[in-house]
């Protein structure tokens, strides 16, 4: 059986099936479908969501109920992303688990609000100060949309970081036809608490990687969150051991765990000398490339990448074997491919295939400049 | 908890407190126990949160939960813990300078009256970064980024929140010895409370400005600003207010699948891009869903992305629907097999779908819009010759797509029909459009 669905319903879905219980967001287009659905829905799952006054109270909001317990999503577009930038910060610093929506669309600033782009690819990464680590995943179409967020809350309960879900205009809100088997029942992580009895130590960690156990405020233990560098205890510090110890535990917590977060789809073909990298909508038009390619008679390869952050290197590395040509098509003027750049060997010519226009970048513009005519 | 007394909420092994010599905030941190002590809250229950500035210190000596945040925004968290656990007590301490770069946050909280209590550390300028000046600077006043004389008007804090919604509103000084009371009492009240408690910043405005107890007085008798409590009012508390605006909702579905059971067939057996070129506020992205839903209704597959300026309803609106027998990837139209060119405020964005059709392809044209350079195959429609429907603009789209599919057997005009009518808003209408589309033909 079939729905006709968008993906901003199928992100609604994937979160209240993930077991989300709290949101709240600021109108923004492309993003406020989420918000709205968000408020009809999750009242009906015992769930808060609200709109708050702007995109800085909407993190904060999320921040103070994730440390009570709740499983918190936020949603917002490249503009918001800009506002949430200090909360994302504090988000890494107090180890929050949270997932943050951005429904891309075209900047610089307010830019185009109904056009779209891939324009915060970098920035997602980079967008708070300090430079730490987040992860980033991105959505193809609209099945996706539903288990990547479910995805997105599964590793941000495991790592108790931020989590954001890089979609985009176009796969938020067109509509798709999908089968409604393919939601499928997929896994939830339990939300597992320190032990009640015992001693509780808010920010002790049994190895430099891995998250501290966590305790809701009104839980069975005093619970400290701070923004500032801190010792275990939650209190600030500037004992240089500890600050050393802190910052390099936020980096390894997620550096060091690529392969649980690293997901690609390599779709390789033996022989080929070109391989297309792509995610997010792109990859539409990348799949029909390579199969028009292909009954052409052309090997090809297509490596589509689902976690952009942390970037999956070793996947990446694998793909280039026996490649002379990378296309790397993205709706900004070369932002991942600054990544496959630093990753290809010698030899390996990248070709970037960009487009600012507002338009998609179509199967027949990847054939003819990537050179798979 | 055990039932013997708390006699502090103090670790005394952090003490004595780090603020300088002099400094009111530690008058107002032993203030914050004694009310703690009178009124003998679980520590686990209560959550201190605190915002930048030397005030963000005063959370650490405290046996409660604690939140250290981020400047200005301390009532943001301080609401979100409070909405998703409403039995907590949460106690927001900030300086004037939070209230500042957090005023909107400030009004915001007290329009929802969510049931957080603030207290001000009001010393007038900000302690912690060189002593300049903050938006309760009194007139006159000398700080490093004021050095001759503050010019602002002071921002009355209590004012502010009270006209917006607070439900329970105070002012005092920090050597208020009535001051747990008031506290005590600000905690008790189930919505939005806030204390302002002005006092000595003994590292700069008090040497910057010979201030002293007196003179912090007498700025409050000449800036006419009333001390007590100022303002009580009776408001429903946000947490609670919506939990019980939710509570029907409880236990409903959410967002259920609404599959569509094939009950038609089509032969249609390739990729068709139909772009449908109108303009907004004339139901072109509603009939281009009702267009997708029919299709599945005949077993096909669609896509529908829509093009739209900012604007809700003026400008143009275009619509982008894909309609095949198998699963749709990539859901750009390049050139159109179809296109549905109706309104002129629609034309200036489909120029080049326009261009690359050829002579395989349909142009379906409002005839007002005509004439147009096109290789495609025209088909014109007189809207004048649909009787009433001429002045129904926003059915212009249905009665195009019924044409349309009737004409063109991309699937049967029935799949369609019931599309429209599976939707209650409208249907009569609808029908009635398509109908009018269908009559057309035989024109």
């Amino acid at each position: 059986m079939r729905e006709l669905i968008n993906g901003a319903q199928a992100i609604v879905r994937g979160a209240i099936h993930a077991g989300c219980n709290f949101f709240a967001g600021y109108p923004i287009t492309p993003a406020t479908d989420i918000l709205l659905y968000m408020i009809r829905e999750l009242p009906k799952v015992g769930g808060i969501a609200i709109q708050a006054e702007d995109e800085i109270a909407s993190m904060g909001f999320c921040i103070g109920a994730a440390m009570t317990g709740k499983r918190v999503m936020t949603a917002t577009s490249g503009p918001g992303i800009s506002l949430y930038s200090e909360n994302i910060g504090l988000a890494i610093m107090g180890e929050v688990p949270m997932v943050i929506v951005d429904v891309q669309r075209m900047g610089p600033a307010t830019g185009g609000a109904t056009t779209v782009a891939q324009g915060d690819i970098q920035f997602l990464r980079w967008g708070t100060s300090g430079g730490y680590p987040v992860i980033v995943l991105s959505p193809t179409n609209v099945h996706e949309c539903y288990s990547l967020t479910c995805k997105a809350f599964d590793l941000a309960e495991r790592f108790r970081v931020p989590v954001f879900l890089a979609t985009d205009k176009e796969t938020a809100l067109t509509l798709s036809t999908v089968d409604v088997e393919a939601f499928e029942n997929l896994p939830v992580r339990v939300q597992v608490n320190a032990p009640e009895d015992g001693e509780f130590v808010p920010y002790r960690v049994t190895a430099p990687d891995e998250g501290p156990l966590f305790s809701p405020y009104g839980g069975a233990h005093i619970m400290r969150f701070t923004t500032s560098t801190h010792d275990e205890h939650g209190q600030l510090t500037k004992v240089a051991e500890k600050v050393r110890k802190l910052n390099e535990h936020l980096a390894a917590k997620v550096e060091a765990h690529l392969d649980e977060i690293s997901m690609v789809k390599a779709d390789l073909q033996p022989g080929a000398d070109t391989l297309v990298i792509s995610y997010g909508v792109t990859t539409r038009a990348v799949e029909e490339a390579v199969r028009t390619a292909r009954e052409r008679g052309r090997l090809v390869s297509s490596l589509t990448i689902y976690s952009l952050w942390p970037v999956p290197e070793k996947e990446i590395k694998a793909a280039f074997a026996g490649i002379h040509w990378v296309i790397v098509p993205e709706l900004n003027l070369g932002q991942y491919s600054l990544e496959v750049e630093r990753l290809a060997p010698d030899g390996v010519e990248i070709v970037g295939i960009n487009r600012v226009d507002g338009e998609l970048i179509s199967p027949d513009e990847i054939l003819v400049q990537g050179g798979l005519q | 908890m055990s039932n013997q007394a708390v006699m502090t909420y103090l670790d005394e092994t952090l003490l004595p407190y780090f603020f300088c010599p002099g400094c009111g905030h530690s008058l107002i941190t032993d203030h914050l126990n004694a009310t703690l002590v009178k009124l003998q809250l679980d520590p686990h229950k209560v959550v201190i949160v605190t915002d930048i500035g030397c005030s963000g210190l005063a959370d650490k000596y405290f046996t409660t939960n604690a939140f250290h945040g981020l400047h200005g925004r301390s009532v943001t968290y301080a609401t979100g813990i409070k909405m998703a656990n409403p039995k907590l007590k949460v106690i927001v301490l900030m300086g004037d300078g939070g209230c500042g770069i957090g005023g909107h946050h400030l009004i915001n909280a007290a329009r929802r009256n969510i049931g957080v209590t603030v207290v001000v550390f009001n010393n007038f300028n900000y302690g912690m970064t060189g002593g300049e000046h903050s938006v309760t600077t009194p007139p006159g006043g000398l700080t490093s980024s004021t050095p001759f004389g503050q010019l602002e008007h002071p921002m009355d804090i209590c004012q502010t929140v009270a006209v917006n919604g607070a439900s329970f509103v105070a002012r005092t000084t920090s050597f208020d010895k009535g001051l747990p009371d008031l506290l005590v009492a600000a905690i008790q009240n189930e919505g939005f409370s806030l204390v302002d408690i002005w006092e000595l910043c003994t590292a700069y405005y008090v040497p910057n400005n010979r201030f002293n107890k007196s003179l912090l007085e007498s700025t409050l008798t000449t800036l006419n600003f009333p001390t007590g409590i100022i303002h009580q009012s009776a408001r429903p508390e946000y947490s609670q207010a919506y939990c019980q605006s939710v509570a029907e909702e409880a236990g409903k579905k959410p967002m259920p699948a609404l599959p569509i059971q094939p009950r038609y067939k089509s032969d249609l057996d390739r990729r068709l891009g139909i772009v449908i070129a109108g303009a907004a506020g004339k139901k072109v992205n509603s009939a281009a869903t009702l267009l997708c839903r029919g299709a599945l209704l005949s077993g096909l597959w669609a896509t529908q992305r829509n093009d739209y300026p900012v604007t809700v309803k003026s400008g143009h609106s275009v619509s982008e629907v894909i309609l095949s027998s198998q699963e749709i990837g990539y859901t750009g139209i390049t050139k159109p097999e179809i296109m549905l060119l109706l309104f002129k405020e629609g034309l200036s964005t489909v120029h080049s779908q326009l261009d690359a059709m050829t002579e395989n392809d349909s142009l379906v044209i409002n005839r007002d819009l005509l004439p147009i350079q096109t290789r495609a195959k025209v088909i014109p429609i007189d809207f004048k010759q649909t009787s009433h429907w001429a002045y129904r603009k926003e059915y212009w789209t249905i009665i195009a797509l019924a044409r349309v599919l009737h004409e063109m057997h991309i699937y049967p005009l029935e799949a369609f029909k019931e599309a429209v009518s599976a939707r209650a808003e409208f249907a009569e209408d609808n029908l009635a459009a398509i109908e009018a589309g269908e009559r057309l033909e035989s024109n």
